[in-house]
C-alpha cells in the first residue's frame, strides 16, 4: 500500500514533471523564473493550492459528476459528467480566493510571501490539469491527495531550477535575437531532457 | 474601419503572434504537437473559443462587475469549452481521446483570458470577433508549423500519411525519435522565436516586467 504511494509520488515529481512532461503552467513558468526568490514564492504557493484542490475535486468528482455517483440520491441514471469543467475550474477559482482570504486574516507573513502569486494560479494550467488528470486517470482520495502534492512539488522542482539557471545565463553572451525567450525555451529543452533519465524508475 | 479590422485579424499572425510574441497559451501548443491531426483540431477549437468568447464577454461588457470579471469571463470559457468538447467527442472521438485532458486545457489557455481581458473588455462584439479569430490563426499557425516538423522529422509522414518511408518498413529514413518526446517542442518553439525575432528583431522583449502580471486585471500577460 505504502509502496503504491510512495512510486505515485516519485511518479508525480520526477517521472511525469508536470511542467517538464506535460508542459502544464507554461506561462507563469516562463514569466515568473526570472529570479530564484520568485520562483520559490511561486512553486509554494503552487504546492499550497494544488494540495488542496486535487483532494477536493476528487471529493465533488465522484460524489456528484461521476457516472452513476448519484445513486445515493435515488437517481442511479442521472449523469452529471458534462459539468466536470465548469466544477473543477469553479472550484479551484472558489479555493485560491478563500485561501487568499483565510492566509490575509490569519498569517501576514506567509501572505506577504506568497499573496501575490495567488490570484495568478487560478488560471494556471497546472492547477486544472492535475485536476484534469485526476478525473481521467480514476483515482482515490487517497491517490488523489498524493498526486496533488507530487505535482506541485515537481512543479516548484522545475521552476527553482530554471530559475537557477537564468540567474547564471545573464553573463552569458547569447546571440542577440535569441536573448529572452528564445533562449529560456531552449534551456527548458535541456532541463526536459534531463528529466527525461527519471523515466521508467519505480518504486 | 477597414484597415483596423484588417489589422486586427492579421496583427496577431506575426507581427503579435499570441505565442512567439506574447507568450500566451504554451501548455497546450506544446503537448498535442506531435502529430498535424490533434494540431489541427486543437487550433480549430482554440479559435472557436477565442472568437466565440470574445463575442460573449464583449456583449456583456459593460454588465460585469468589474471585482468578479474573472469568474464571469472563466465561467462563460468553461461552458463553451464543455460545447467544443461535447462536439469533438461526438464526431471526432478519437482525436478527443488523444488529446484527452487538453481539451479542457483549453479554459486555462492564457491566450483565451488575455483576449478577453485586453481585447474583448474594451471593444465592440464584431471587432472582438476578429480579434478572436486572428488570435486564434496565429495560435494555430505556430501549431501547425511546430506539428509538421514533428510529424514529419518523428515518423516520417504528415496528416497520417507516409511521406518519407521509414527503414522499419523497407524504406530510406531512420526517424528521429527526440522529435515525439518533450523536449523537441521546446527546442522547436525556441528555434522559431529565434527565426521570427532574427527576421524582426523589434520583437525583442526588454526585461520581463513581472510587476505587470501580478496587477489586477493582467493574468497571464507578461508585458
Amino acid at each position: 500500500m505504502l509502496e503504491h504511494y510512495l512510486s505515485l509520488a516519485t511518479k508525480a515529481v520526477f517521472v511525469e514533471n508536470i511542467a517538464l512532461a506535460f508542459f502544464l503552467g507554461m506561462c507563469s513558468f516562463l514569466a515568473v523564473s526570472k529570479k530564484v526568490s520568485t520562483a520559490i514564492g511561486l512553486g509554494a504557493a503552487v504546492i499550497f493550492v494544488l494540495a488542496i484542490t486535487v483532494p477536493l475535486n476528487q471529493v465533488l468528482y465522484s460524489a456528484f459528476l461521476k457516472q452513476g455517483s448519484l445513486s445515493w440520491l435515488g437517481l442511479p441514471d442521472v449523469n452529471l459528467g458534462f459539468l466536470t469543467y465548469l466544477t473543477l475550474i469553479g472550484t479551484i477559482a472558489a479555493v485560491v480566493q478563500i485561501v487568499e482570504m483565510v492566509i490575509d486574516r490569519f498569517s501576514p507573513d506567509l501572505y506577504n510571501a506568497l499573496g501575490v502569486f495567488l490570484p495568478l494560479i487560478a488560471v494556471n494550467c497546472a492547477i486544472l490539469g492535475a485536476a484534469l488528470f485526476m478525473v481521467n486517470r480514476d483515482y482515490t482520495l487517497g491517490e488523489a491527495t498524493v498526486f496533488g502534492l507530487g505535482s506541485g512539488v515537481g512543479w516548484a522542482i522545475a521552476i527553482v531550477a530554471l530559475a537557477a539557471i537564468r540567474e547564471k545565463l545573464r553573463y552569458s553572451n547569447v546571440p542577440e535575437s535569441l536573448r529572452g525567450l528564445g533562449i529560456t525555451f531552449i534551456v527548458v529543452g535541456l532541463m526536459s531532457l534531463g528529466f527525461m533519465a527519471f523515466s521508467g524508475i519505480s518504486l | 474601419m477597414a484597415t483596423t479590422q484588417r489589422d486586427v485579424l492579421l496583427d496577431p499572425l506575426i507581427n503579435n503572434n499570441p505565442i512567439a510574441f506574447q507568450v500566451l497559451g504554451l501548455c497546450s501548443a506544446l503537448a498535442v504537437t506531435t502529430k498535424m491531426s490533434t494540431a489541427l483540431v486543437m487550433a480549430l477549437a482554440v479559435m472557436a473559443v477565442t472568437a466565440l468568447s470574445n463575442t460573449a464577454i464583449s456583449l456583456i461588457r459593460n454588465l460585469i462587475p468589474p471585482s468578479i470579471r474573472i469568474i464571469v469571463q472563466l465561467t462563460i470559457i468553461a461552458s463553451l469549452v464543455i460545447i467544443t468538447d461535447q462536439i469533438l467527442q461526438a464526431f471526432v472521438y478519437d482525436i478527443s481521446k488523444q488529446l484527452t485532458v487538453f481539451v479542457g486545457l483549453i479554459i486555462t489557455n492564457c491566450i483565451i483570458m488575455g483576449r478577453a481581458e485586453a481585447f474583448a473588455m474594451q471593444n465592440p462584439p464584431g471587432l472582438s470577433f476578429i480579434d478572436g479569430l486572428g488570435n486564434g490563426i496565429g495560435y494555430g499557425a505556430v501549431l501547425m508549423a511546430v506539428a509538421f516538423m514533428r510529424e514529419l522529422f518523428g515518423s516520417g509522414k504528415l496528416f497520417g500519411i507516409t511521406i518519407l518511408p521509414l527503414t522499419t518498413e523497407g524504406g530510406w529514413y531512420q526517424p528521429n525519435g527526440l522529435m515525439l518526446l518533450a523536449p523537441a517542442a521546446f527546442f522547436l518553439i525556441g528555434c522559431l522565436i529565434w527565426g521570427l525575432r532574427s527576421w524582426k528583431p523589434e520583437q525583442i522583449e526588454e526585461d520581463f516586467h513581472v510587476g505587470a502580471l501580478l496587477e489586477p486585471g493582467h493574468e497571464g500577460s507578461v508585458r
